[in-house]
Order: structure tokens, then C-alpha cells, then sequence
């Protein structure tokens, strides 16, 4: 047993002591249910195999997919799950390829804040030893936030998609705007689709080819046009938008900061920050001091959509050592119907033994 | 010591175009033996081997390490080698073998010229066909990058390794990355080029290899670069892989 091996089956052991049962998945997972939840970048970062029988398979990239799926078919509420086993991802530095995860998952209806609380403090507790740094944020808020802005429903569902993207829904938040590179092209296109029927600019383009209908070309050329007709994003909102995005530092300083914002698309997003935070000190976590960062989580954790956490390593050169949150929407797309508020996280070990202490 | 070994295309007009490159800057590269045979010398510079090799396998033998310098194209290069930038450095551009990379959908798709709205109608395809919009290519790793840098979401890559301008008609594919020179193949197939910058220009390029052992082919290299018109650092610059 390797010193990490050890580490993982004592933190295994600790998150039982916490209530958590055990749980095993396959290393293989089926490849299309990851590709179809995260798109085509995971196959730069996941290993996909080819099974003559059952067609593409991918290497667990994580737990959290066969967790959460075990959990829709037979799982009883509320859930605590925990695992410990080697992940696989694929890496162009030098990087470990193949590491261990030893991850802890709640499933509850009730009271999410007690939810979020009791994961974060139990990972704060597992990890207290050593010289981390805990960072906390909120996707939730950003979702509260796009879907206050003073536009179409159409609009805000194309910010929302690309949440998980900062530099593309910078793009588009600019573009409607009116601002930045993407506004001429679009202009363009509006003002070419506008000089005639689309049945007859389709006719001298070219033929209908592909799988791609008249109908759908035709609602979209609709759709551009009602959009050309809508007024651009105010400035003032994608400048508090910004403001938003960029908010660092303590918690509850955090909080009052977009209280002060007064804006109320975001209050229900407000309380249940606050709340979390009610919880957080109840289960023994400063939050006068515990860090917030508004875009935290958005780069790397698709699936999250509410309170996202990690606890970092002061050495640039590390991988978090431990990442988590909440995933309500993911429990929705696998579950086929069904639903169940879900947060959890993983710890790598390796990367704690690579740092020492403890 | 040993020869230091340059790769270059084994035939065709590749190959025609890399010997008369060599031999503007004064280097006779030729093959020998029966007309068949893939065997070649360098004249006017001792101590440097010809290798004739097929473009596509160029990269890989750079990446080992078995070649030091070779000829292909950059595509090749940053299609086949993850971390290409570790692998090898670009060393010098051609000036032949120019081919994009480039995105194409139907003609009839009136309402998409950019990358921005082929990530719309992905959404809206992957809403009303239940899968995600198909891009036939076999240039995989450099058009997954290029979309992922411009934030294009519910698509995914199908292989085409030939005929790929005939996938959309033939409804294996909504769209498709290819590379083209002239673009007549496009026409005839009723596709249309995106606007936005291709997803790479190609061109013949001389890489060298950063892992191949440059101490034991000893002068020949700062002979051949001197020749070459390249700075006398250039041999450290390709064995100290960039940060």
C-alpha cells in the first residue's frame, strides 16, 4: 500500500465515521452519457476506449456521474455516499494521468444550506492539517443574475448555456450589447437576411443538404430578425454584471456588497447565500473570514450550479486538492424525470502526500 | 558520432518542392539506388543523412527522437503530437503545400456565416434531433481545440478520413472541417466556408526534434543551420523545450 493509498483508506474510513456508505463504480463507463452531460472537450481530457460490444467506453474521469446514477436507481433519502479510487485524465504537462479521488456525496430535499454546510466543514475538517487555502463561491448568483437581466427569455437562455464559458459569454454579452467584434458580423447577416424572402435566399444559395430542414434555417432566420429588433443589453446591468463576476474576498463582506447592489433579481439568490453562511458558522466555519469568489468554479466545474468550493495549495504548481459542490441540474439530466438536490465533493491524495504536513 | 538525420517526403510533388528548397540554399538532396528504392543523400555537407519517409510519419519520428530535423506539414505536426510545442521546433516555413483548415456548412444555411451562429443552430439542432450537431473531420485534435477556444458547445466530432464534403448530403453529417486550397470541391458540393479565421493555415515546414540527440551528430547541425540561414543558437534553442 502506497503512503496515498493509506491516506485515501483512512479519509475513506473518516467519511464513513461521518455517516457516509460506500459505494463502488465500474472504471469503464459507458462513453456516450459523459460526451452527451459535458460535450466533445472531454474526450481531450478523458481516456475513450473502444468495447467490440457495447461501443465506446471512457476510463471514469469521476465518480460523481456513476454515483449519482447508482443513487437515481436505487438510492434512498437522504443519501451519504462515499468512495476512493483512481480517476483517469488525460494531461499535456506532467501532470499524473491516472490519481486517486476519495469523494463524499449528500443527496437531501431539505434544507440545502445544512446540505452545503455539512460537506464543506467535514472537508475542512478532514483537512485542517494542512496548509490550504479554502475558497467558496456561488454559481447560483450568476444564474440569478443573467436571469434578471432586462431582456428575452432567448437571450438569457444563450448566456446561460455558456456560463461554464467566460470568455464566450463575454463575447455574447457584448454582442448584445451592441459592443465588441461579434455585433458587425451579426449586423451583417441581419441586414442580408432582410432583403428578401429566406425561401428565396436559400433558393440562391444552394440546395437544402443534410439533416438540417428548410423549417429549422427558417426559424432561426426568424429568430435573428426578432432579435435584431430587441433593444441592446443596458450598459448600466452588463457593467453591474461585471462588477458581480469580479467580487472577491471575505464571505460575509461579499454578501452585503450585493445586497448593496440593490438588485432584486438576485435577493432569493441572496438568502440562500445566506443562509449557507447561517450554517456554515453553526457547523463551525468563520465565515468572517472564509473566502468567496464570485467566478469561482467557472472554468472547470461544468456541472455545478449553486455553492461551489476548493481548498487550494499555495504551490502554483499543484492541483486543487480538493474541489466540490452543488449539482442539483446534473441529478435532473440523470435521472430521466427525477430529481434530488445533491452536493459533495472529492480529495486527491496524492497531492496532500506531495505536500506534506499533516 | 552519427549522422544527423534529416526526414523528408518519400514522393510526389512535396517531395520535388523540399529538394528544390535545399537546393536554393545550396544543399543537393537526391535519392539513390533503383527508382524504387527509398534511399537518399545529402550533397555539399558532410555528416547529414537523407531519411525518406511518408509526410504523415514524419511527426511521429520526430517526436521519438529518430529524426533531427524533417519536413511535413504544420497540420500534421499539431494534429498528430499532443504537446507539439515540446515534441519539436518550428524551425523554418516553406512557402509550398498551402492548405486551411477550415469549417464549411451548406450554402443553403442562409443564416450562418460565423463560428457564433454555428454554436446557435448546435443548440438549436441538438434541441430538435435529440444529438449533438455532427462535424466530420479527421483533423480531430486541431478542430476540438479551435472550438473549444471560441466556445462553440453541442457539437461532436464524427471521423471522416476521405470523401468528407460528401457527409452532409449523405446525412452522416451537419457540417464539416476539411482542408482545402482551391475550394472547388466545397462548391461542387454546395458548401460554404465560415467567415471567422480558418481553424489553421498550413504550409511545408522544417521542424527539428527537441528529444533527438544533437551532442553525437556533432557539427553537422551548425553546418546544416549556418546553411540554412539559421542563428548559431538555434541547436540550443530546439534542445531547451520551451516553458
Amino acid at each position: 500500500m502506497t503512503p496515498a493509498d493509506a491516506l485515501g483508506a483512512k479519509l475513506l474510513a473518516q467519511m464513513q465515521a461521518a455517516g457516509a456508505q460506500p459505494v463502488a463504480a465500474d472504471i469503464l463507463q459507458p462513453a456516450e452519457t459523459l460526451l452527451d452531460l459535458y460535450g466533445e472537450d472531454i474526450r481531450a481530457r478523458a481516456y475513450v476506449t473502444h468495447d467490440p460490444a457495447l461501443g465506446e467506453m471512457m476510463l471514469r474521469p469521476d465518480f460523481t456521474v456513476p454515483v449519482v446514477q447508482a443513487h437515481m436507481r436505487e438510492g434512498a433519502e437522504p443519501a451519504r455516499y462515499c468512495y476512493a479510487g483512481p480517476v483517469f485524465r488525460k494531461q499535456s504537462s506532467a501532470r499524473a494521468r491516472e490519481y486517486l479521488q476519495v469523494g463524499y456525496e449528500l443527496f437531501a430535499r431539505n434544507d440545502p444550506a445544512r446540505a452545503d454546510a455539512e460537506v464543506f466543514a467535514l472537508f475542512a475538517r478532514l483537512l485542517a492539517g494542512y496548509d490550504l487555502r479554502p475558497v467558496t463561491g456561488d454559481i447560483g448568483i450568476l444564474k440569478a443574475a443573467v436571469a434578471g437581466l432586462d431582456t428575452t427569455e432567448r437571450r438569457k437562455a444563450a448566456l446561460m448555456r455558456h456560463i461554464w464559458r467566460p470568455a464566450r459569454f463575454r463575447a455574447l454579452l457584448d454582442r448584445m450589447g451592441g459592443q465588441g467584434k461579434l455585433a458587425a458580423p451579426r449586423a451583417e447577416l441581419v441586414a442580408r437576411l432582410r432583403t428578401a424572402p429566406v425561401a428565396e435566399l436559400v433558393a440562391q444559395a444552394g440546395p437544402v443538404i443534410g439533416l438540417r430542414s428548410m423549417a429549422e434555417i427558417e426559424a432561426r432566420v426568424q429568430t435573428l430578425l426578432e432579435d435584431a429588433e430587441t433593444p441592446p443589453l443596458p450598459a448600466g446591468q452588463i457593467a453591474a454584471l461585471e462588477r458581480l463576476l469580479a467580487l472577491s474576498g471575505p464571505a460575509r463582506d461579499v454578501l452585503a456588497e450585493l445586497r448593496a447592489e440593490g438588485w432584486d433579481a438576485l435577493t432569493p439568490a441572496l438568502e440562500r447565500l445566506d443562509a449557507r453562511l447561517q450554517a456554515l458558522d453553526a457547523a463551525g466555519i468563520d465565515t468572517q473570514t472564509l473566502p468567496f469568489e464570485a467566478s469561482f468554479g467557472r472554468t472547470t466545474m461544468e456541472y455545478y450550479d449553486g455553492f461551489v468550493f476548493g481548498f487550494v495549495s499555495p504551490r502554483a504548481d499543484m492541483p486543487p486538492v480538493a474541489t466540490g459542490g452543488r449539482y442539483d441540474a446534473l441529478t435532473a439530466v440523470l435521472g430521466q424525470g427525477r430529481r434530488i438536490p445533491a452536493v459533495g465533493g472529492v480529495i486527491r491524495p496524492e497531492t496532500l502526500i506531495a505536500l506534506g504536513g499533516a | 558520432m552519427m549522422a544527423l538525420k534529416l526526414g523528408v517526403p518519400s514522393k510526389g510533388r512535396l517531395m520535388d518542392k523540399t529538394f528544390d528548397w535545399f537546393a536554393g540554399h545550396g544543399l543537393t538532396l537526391r535519392r539513390t539506388g533503383a527508382e524504387r528504392e527509398y534511399a537518399g543523400a545529402v550533397d555539399g555537407i558532410a555528416g547529414v543523412e537523407l531519411v525518406l519517409l511518408s509526410a504523415s510519419e514524419i511527426p511521429r519520428e520526430l517526436a521519438a527522437g529518430r529524426i533531427h530535423l524533417g519536413v511535413t506539414g504544420s497540420d500534421l505536426v499539431r494534429e498528430t503530437l499532443p504537446d507539439w510545442q515540446g515534441a519539436v521546433a518550428e524551425l523554418a516555413p516553406m512557402g509550398f503545400g498551402h492548405a486551411d483548415l477550415i469549417i464549411a456548412v451548406p450554402k443553403a444555411w442562409v443564416d450562418v456565416e460565423t463560428l457564433d451562429d454555428l454554436d446557435a443552430v448546435a443548440a438549436a439542432f441538438r434541441a430538435c434531433h435529440g444529438f449533438r450537431l455532427r462535424i466530420a473531420t479527421k483533423y480531430h485534435r486541431l478542430v476540438r481545440d479551435y472550438l473549444r477556444a471560441h466556445g462553440v458547445a453541442d457539437y461532436q466530432l464524427v471521423d471522416s478520413q476521405g470523401a468528407t464534403e460528401g457527409t452532409i448530403k449523405n446525412l452522416t453529417a451537419e457540417a464539416i472541417a476539411d482542408i482545402t486550397s482551391t475550394g472547388e470541391t466545397l462548391a461542387a458540393n454546395h458548401l460554404k466556408i465560415l467567415r471567422d479565421a480558418p481553424v489553421h493555415r498550413s504550409q511545408a515546414t522544417l521542424f527539428a526534434a527537441r528529444g533527438a540527440d544533437w551532442q553525437r551528430a556533432g557539427s553537422a547541425g551548425a553546418a546544416l543551420f549556418a546553411r540554412l540561414g539559421l542563428p548559431e543558437a538555434t541547436i540550443s534553442g530546439i534542445t531547451s523545450p520551451i516553458a
